[in-house]
């Protein structure tokens, strides 16, 4: 009993909530633990799991970024649009993922500077940026999807592997790795807790705070787009309403996984389990065919939960 | 005496790394007024917070009137007639003083707020205990001293069987501090008991009846009031003399570091003049709101300067920012080390190099094992408990994490020390600590600035002082052969000695022995 109040002190619900799901869904439904199926997952998780490394970062900085949804949407019609007017396919889809990429970053600048300089509450700034972005998605492809990309994007980005693994996996991996590097070992990651974890004292050390503070969401804007460029890839056309799950997703995923709401606390592995556990509930949930509507119900429940539980986490370490 | 009004027995309170209460037992007769005395963080506050139920002790019981008692909360103890007025406003700023004194009780009338009755009571509270309010006033907008009237109304506004004055003259002026001592009187007459923090010696003969001292946690020692001199209180508190906790420091003030002309600010300071060299502690006195912490902010690019000129090293700096002071070799302490200080949710590691992290690079990439090979060199020279540096700081005990904060003075190249309360809530070993600190860096040539309220530091460790005022400087004068009573009429802005002399109830500056404003 006391080992297991250890670990939840330590690292919070999350290695429970794995535990009880994987049990469940293995009792419940037989095809969940096929190997198909968690290379499925695997595929699955790897845009949550993205789009939850660059979430982190705002809410280490004590924030949190609402936008990432249509954020995504936006990219993907940003890119499409781009892909499909340049000729040449190499061209098209280079020119067309950094423009896509771009436009998120900028998403992210936007926010950043509103929050950083203006002192804003990321709340209203991220939310108002959620409308916007999600806007000019519908306003540029009229509402309607955008096809006949480069069909390379697909078989490249979309379904491709390299070494036997899927490319966005790699493309996770990958940034995972980076993003762990950047908090580790970096004096940008030192700053990103320390300023997230008291802003006076960051600020009284010599940590320009608003800098550090408005990097945070750019790097989430950039790690957004790219997800956006993925996910346009896998589904093989510009989507206007693409990622809405996402901001509840992304921070359900970052506060399972011991990412503290009040800034300064919390581990890209962790963050990244919390991803794994999302996207295995839906995968579990989808496999014991509940109806997207409940699974709604059920993610919003988890998020409302995991809050709960590290606002109890806080009182237990208090204590 | 009768029976007891309030009894702890054994009381233990632990927080995270510090025995806040060890094993303390207290009692309260009817109509008595107890003094709790001690150091910043002996436990006197958090005595109090368990006697009215805003902690939980961890083992120990409380009995009221002989019975058995475990306060829920506060408003379960002052619903059994324990009430607590704290330093720490209990109030919301943007309500108004009526509006705060009936704040979870207000009076109603057909179900509504019956406003016209609940001005005319609290009118009459406040005229009765003297305080010269505006019941309409938005407490927001209200004086330190105006704050605290509004809070002891809202505790006398209740019936009650013990009352908790924590520091309550601490900022009144003379004439409120008369009127509040003639209410301690009367409540005395009713059979209320009184528990009374303060630090004043001179106010404690005067109010107190019995005197226990607090000393890391435990209670040392309960006298009455007739046994109580000074130099028994101060020994007891400190649990050692004077001179054991203050090292000597061994300088000669080289060339000037920082000059100062005619500063002001937009918070109030104005014509602030002085220098400090090389190997110089100048140290900062001043009562509550005098704007000694106010200098420091200031220099350190905290608060906006209007007017005059910083020259450090030679060198004009027009709008100080803490970005450019720490390149220029300054770096400032704040008194309010969970606030402005430390991040309390990481390690002792990362709040230690967090003002230096450039200094720790190689190819872009913090070089760990330099940084960590030097914070165990740190930890160890400052004798930091426990020495695990991975560990999250608010595990530390005050004194500690306030070492972990000073050392990030070790971790790059530091010309100019500002030094804001710096010993302000630790035990007196980490004091010495601290002391033995500043010496270091003032006979490595650094210059110091020493802002404290605890006179004696300022007294013993400062080769020159600065007393302020009302956000100027009242006066400057040597370290060496400064008296207390001379820091002391300078602080208040007239004659102490003369104010003193008129006993009787004229003054409440009594002899200020450990702290100015607690």
């Amino acid at each position: 009993m006391d080992l297991l109040k250890r670990i939840f002190v330590k690292v919070g619900v999350l290695p429970f909530l794995l535990v009880a799901l994987i049990a469940l869904f293995s009792l419940a439904e037989h095809r969940f633990m096929s190997m198909s199926n968690l290379l499925n997952v695997g595929r699955q998780t790897t845009y949550l799991a993205i789009v939850t490394a660059g979430q982190m970062l705002t809410i280490l900085c004590a924030g949190f970024d609402l936008s990432v949804g249509f954020s995504v949407a936006l990219t993907s019609i940003v890119t499409s649009m781009v892909m499909v007017s340049v000729a040449d396919p190499t061209t098209a889809m280079l020119l067309g993922i950094l423009a896509g990429i771009g436009t998120a970053t900028l998403v992210g600048l936007a926010n950043g500077i509103t929050i950083a300089v203006f002192r804003v509450s990321p709340f209203v700034v991220t939310l108002g940026m959620l409308s916007v972005a999600h806007g000019l998605a519908l306003l540029i492809s009229s509402g309607v999807p955008i096809f006949n990309m480069p069909e390379q994007l697909n078989t490249i980005l979309g379904l491709g592997r390299v070494w036997g693994i899927p490319v966005p996996v790699l493309v996770a991996l990958a940034i995972v790795a980076l993003i762990w590097l950047l908090l580790s070992r970096t004096r940008v990651g030192r700053y990103f807790y320390a300023l997230g974890g008291n802003r006076e004292a960051a600020r009284l050390s010599g940590i320009a705070v608003r800098k550090y503070t408005a990097l945070a969401y750019v790097l989430c804007g950039t790690l957004t787009g790219i997800t956006g460029v993925m996910l346009t890839a896998r589904v093989a056309s510009g989507e206007p309403n693409l990622g809405a799950n996402l901001p509840l997703e992304s921070i359900a995923a970052a506060v399972i996984g011991g990412v503290s709401l009040r800034g300064g606390e919390g581990s890209i592995i962790g963050a990244i389990f919390g991803a794994i556990l999302i996207v295995t509930m839906r995968n579990g949930m989808d496999l014991m065919n509940i109806s997207s509507y409940l699974q709604m119900v059920v993610m919003g429940c988890l998020l409302i939960f995991a809050v709960v539980m590290d606002q109890f986490r806080l009182s237990m370490k208090g204590r | 005496m009768s029976e007891l009004l309030l009894k702890a027995e054994n009381i233990t309170k632990t927080f995270p790394g510090v025995k806040a209460l060890d094993n303390v037992s207290f009692d309260l007769r009817p109509g008595e007024v107890h003094v709790l005395f001690g150091e910043n963080g002996a436990g006197k506050s958090t005595l109090t917070k368990v006697l009215a139920g805003s902690y939980l002790p961890d083992e120990g019981q409380i009995y009221l009137r002989g019975k058995k008692m475990a306060f829920k909360n506060p408003y379960d103890a002052r619903s059994r007639g324990v009430s607590a007025v704290y330093q720490e406003f209990s109030l919301v700023p943007k309500l108004t003083v009526v509006e705060n004194l009936f704040l979870g009780r207000e009076l109603t009338k057909h179900g509504l707020l019956d406003k016209e009755a609940m001005l005319r009571q609290a009118r009459e509270s406040l005229e009765d205990l003297g305080f010269d309010l505006n019941p309409m006033a938005k407490v927001g907008g209200l004086k330190r001293a105006e704050r605290q009237m509004v809070e002891i109304t809202k505790a006398f506004q209740e019936k009650m069987s013990v009352l908790i004055l924590d520091e309550p003259t601490a900022s009144l002026s003379d004439k409120e501090v008369i009127r509040l001592f003639e209410l301690i009187v009367r409540l005395k007459g009713e059979g209320v008991g009184i528990i009374y923090i303060s630090h004043r010696i001179d106010e404690l003969k005067k109010v107190g009846d019995r005197i226990s001292v607090l000393r890391d946690g435990r209670n040392v020692a309960t006298l009455d009031m007739a046994e109580a001199n000074e130099e028994k209180l101060i020994s007891l508190m400190t649990g050692r003399d004077y001179e054991e906790i203050f090292p000597v420091i061994n300088t000669t003030p080289g060339k000037v570091v920082l000059e100062v002309q005619n500063l002001s600010t937009v918070t109030g300071l104005h014509d602030i003049s002085f220098k400090v060299r090389e190997g110089e502690i100048l140290g900062i006195a001043g009562l509550v709101g005098a704007g000694k912490s106010r200098v420091g902010r200031a220099l350190y690019g905290l608060e906006k300067i209007t007017g005059g000129t910083v020259i450090m090293e030679g060198y004009a700096v027009e709008e100080p920012t803490p970005i450019g002071s720490l390149k220029l070799g300054v770096m400032y302490f704040p008194a309010d080390r969970h606030k402005e200080g430390l991040v309390l949710c990481r390690s002792v590691r990362e709040n230690q190099t967090m003002a230096a992290l450039p200094l720790f690079e190689k190819r872009g990439l913090i070089d760990l094992k330099r940084e960590e090979s030097t914070v165990r060199g740190i930890v160890k020279k400052m004798n930091v408990r426990p020495g695990r540096i991975h560990k999250a700081i608010n595990n530390l005990s005050g004194g500690n994490q306030q070492k972990v904060m000073l050392s990030r003075g070790l971790t790059r190249e530091v010309k100019l020390f500002i030094f804001d309360e710096a010993s302000c809530g630790i035990d007196v070993g980490a004091k010495r600590e601290v002391y033995l600190f500043l010496k270091e860096q003032a006979e490595k040539g650094a210059a110091v600035i020493f802002i404290s309220s605890e006179l004696t530091e300022v007294l013993h460790l400062s080769h020159n002082i600065v007393v302020m005022h009302a956000g100027a400087m009242a006066k400057t004068m040597p370290g060496k052969g400064a008296s207390e009573e001379d820091v002391l009429s300078a602080c208040f802005g007239y004659d102490y000695q003369n104010i003193c002399n008129n006993g009787d109830g004229s003054q409440d500056n009594g002899s200020v022995v450990n702290s100015i404003e607690g």
